[in-house]
């Protein structure tokens, strides 16, 4: 490739540049809408700056102390789902990638047919299924059912049958057992691919919406997309700086965690995202 | 194990016989924890929900008569059912097209720039990041609405956006596009950064010009990606709920109503679980066809990787 700058090249970056203003102009004005008195928001004609910068918007909304809560609970619930569904799919996919059981096949193929079912057409029987279990408006019933992910499993058993057997065999050798080779040599050895998923896991499940709405009633155990959705246009009225200060701190997090993480993030992203390539 | 010293020859078959038996151990204990949650939640509501697509039972959880295929007989002849589903395929196709082309124009866009690289991937990616709460709320409050909302302001339109049933569509649809084409747009990236330069080089020794190389190399070595993509994106599209029910709440008029916000609707605010079941089994077929196609592309793939 040529170093030079091209005529092409300033093209190429003007489009860019165009498209990128764009992109970020809806995010940009929420910022600008928060950072505005209450009353200078739906000023005409338009004005990106209100006649002072303020943040009492952010003081009220943390104030009301709502938008923490659901924080919190959204970073405990997307942790946990994490942990429990990388640890539970990497030792299932380990399983059928390394060892030999009766109905092994079977087994994986039931697991391989979970891809097609949405969880998005098992709401009713899911929910019924909660009730019953008495699980409805506790965090269990917002994370058992997003752990049950057959396309991790799918996306590491893949992973485990192109990594070569011998370091394995050599640890069997040496007398160590099933478990210690796979905790203290697999899991250690597939870092790249379990950060892959583990990034992929937590960004779908901070940003679920539809299921965690459903079992959620409660305002203390709802998560950051359905609290905001469900109490902030209730409550807020047409307080709109109110309202883009929770827009914003809702999306800050996973946008800072972005900008520290780009490289693993948009390798994680695109590797689950294409199933495993 | 007195013997460990003086003889491999002797402890050379125990100990194969050991790395063999070490090999097929615990295979079921390490698949059984997340069995027992797939099997729970997942396999048991698939099961639950086609039995409960043959009751009358309601959110209460009684009622729960067997019906026969009477669920399905009234969800055949409901017309908020085919709008709902009409609904539902017209948001597909309006929105895998823009997303899947844009989505590669913004790839190719960026991967052929050489300058902050990270500056356009947060710009073009950054939206995907947001729940889809945050993204509804913001374009609902302070974007579309029509006096001082940012599009009219900025255009100098009129337009209803969200509440004109000839808009309400098409406005889901931009919002989507700006939200989720990031996604798209970064598997098109990975795709390209994995092209061989070599082929480049090559054709630029036998003289071709930027287009050519797009038409000839780019484009083709882009194909498998292209297709997973599509489905990739009709799977999603197929299953939009968010955006719709917290912008328009599936107005005006039913014009944005999609098929899950239908089962969710008749299921949690009319309490007919059993209908809903079976409202919901009618996207289901749909999803598992397209679905098989995916799964299709994912084996490829690993067969033409391994």
């Amino acid at each position: 490739m040529t170093k030079r700058f091209s005529v092409s090249q300033l093209v190429l970056l003007v489009v860019a540049s165009v498209l990128a203003v764009i992109w970020i102009a809806p995010i940009a004005w929420a910022v600008a809408t928060s950072l505005k008195p209450e009353d200078e928001t739906t000023k005409l004609p338009l004005e990106w700056f209100g006649s002072t910068v303020t943040l009492d918007a952010y003081e009220l909304v943390l104030g009301t102390g709502g938008i923490i809560t659901w924080a919190v609970n959204s970073t405990v619930t997307a942790v946990i789902v994490t942990f429990l569904t990388v640890l539970f799919s990497a030792m299932a996919a380990y399983g059928f990638a390394r060892t030999q059981f009766k109905g092994q096949r079977a087994l994986l193929g039931l697991i391989l047919a979970g891809i097609m079912v949405p969880p998005q057409v098992l709401i009713a029987p899911l929910f019924a299924e909660m009730v019953a279990l008495g699980l409805v408006d506790t965090w269990w019933a917002i994370i058992l059912p997003q752990v049950a992910a057959p396309l991790i499993v799918f996306i590491l058993y893949k992973f485990f049958q192109d990594v070569p057997p011998e370091l394995e065999q050599a640890a069997f050798v040496d007398g160590a057992g099933r478990w210690r080779v796979f905790f203290t040599i697999v899991l250690p050895l597939s870092r790249p691919v379990l950060a892959a998923v583990s990034i992929f896991t937590f960004i779908t499940t901070w940003n679920n919406f539809l299921w965690p709405f459903l079992v959620s009633t409660d305002p203390n155990t709802m998560t950051l997309p359905v609290g905001l959705a469900n109490v902030v246009q209730g409550t807020f009225g047409l307080r709109y700086a109110q309202i883009m200060a929770s827009v914003v701190l809702a999306g800050l997090p996973l946008m800072v965690v972005f900008v520290l993480f780009q490289r693993q993030i948009v390798r994680g992203v695109a590797h689950t995202g294409l199933g495993g390539q | 194990m007195t013997t460990t010293v003086a003889a491999p020859a002797t402890t050379a078959p125990a100990a194969k016989a050991q790395v063999k038996r070490s090999w097929t151990q615990h295979g079921l204990l390490f698949v059984a924890p997340f069995l027992l949650v797939y099997v729970a939640f997942l396999v048991w509501p698939t099961l639950l929900g086609l039995r409960m697509s043959f009751t009358d039972v309601n959110i209460a959880g009684s009622n729960d008569r067997f019906v026969g295929f009477s669920n399905y007989a009234e969800a055949f002849g409901d017309p908020r059912m085919w709008r709902s589903l009409w609904n539902t395929l017209v948001f597909t196709v309006l929105s895998t097209v823009p997303l899947v082309l844009l989505g590669l124009g913004l790839a190719l866009l960026v991967h052929n720039l050489r300058f902050v690289q990270w500056l356009w991937r947060l710009s073009f990616f950054g939206p995907f990041l947001l729940p889809s709460a945050v993204v509804s709320i913001l374009w609902l409050q302070m974007i579309y609405p029509p006096e001082y909302g940012l599009l009219n302001g900025t255009l100098g339109t009129d337009v209803l956006w969200l509440g004109d049933p000839g808009t309400a569509m098409w406005s889901v649809v931009l919002t989507t596009v700006w939200w989720t084409v990031g996604f798209n747009f970064l598997l098109y990236l990975a795709a390209l950064q994995s092209i061989p330069q070599h082929l480049y080089e090559a054709a630029a020794i036998d003289g071709a010009s930027a287009w050519d190389k797009l038409r000839s190399i780019t484009l083709p070595m882009l194909g498998r990606t292209t297709a997973l993509i599509v489905v990739l994106q009709l799977l999603a599209s197929l299953k939009v709920f968010d955006q719709i029910y917290l912008m328009t709440g599936g107005g005006p008029e039913d014009a944005t109503r999609p098929i899950i916000e239908y089962a969710y609707d008749v299921g949690f605010t009319g309490y007919r679980i059993g209908y809903a079941s079976a409202v919901s089994y009618i996207l289901f077929v749909l999803i598992v066809i397209v679905s098989l196609a995916q799964l299709r592309l994912f084996r490829k793939r690993a067969e033409v990787s391994s």
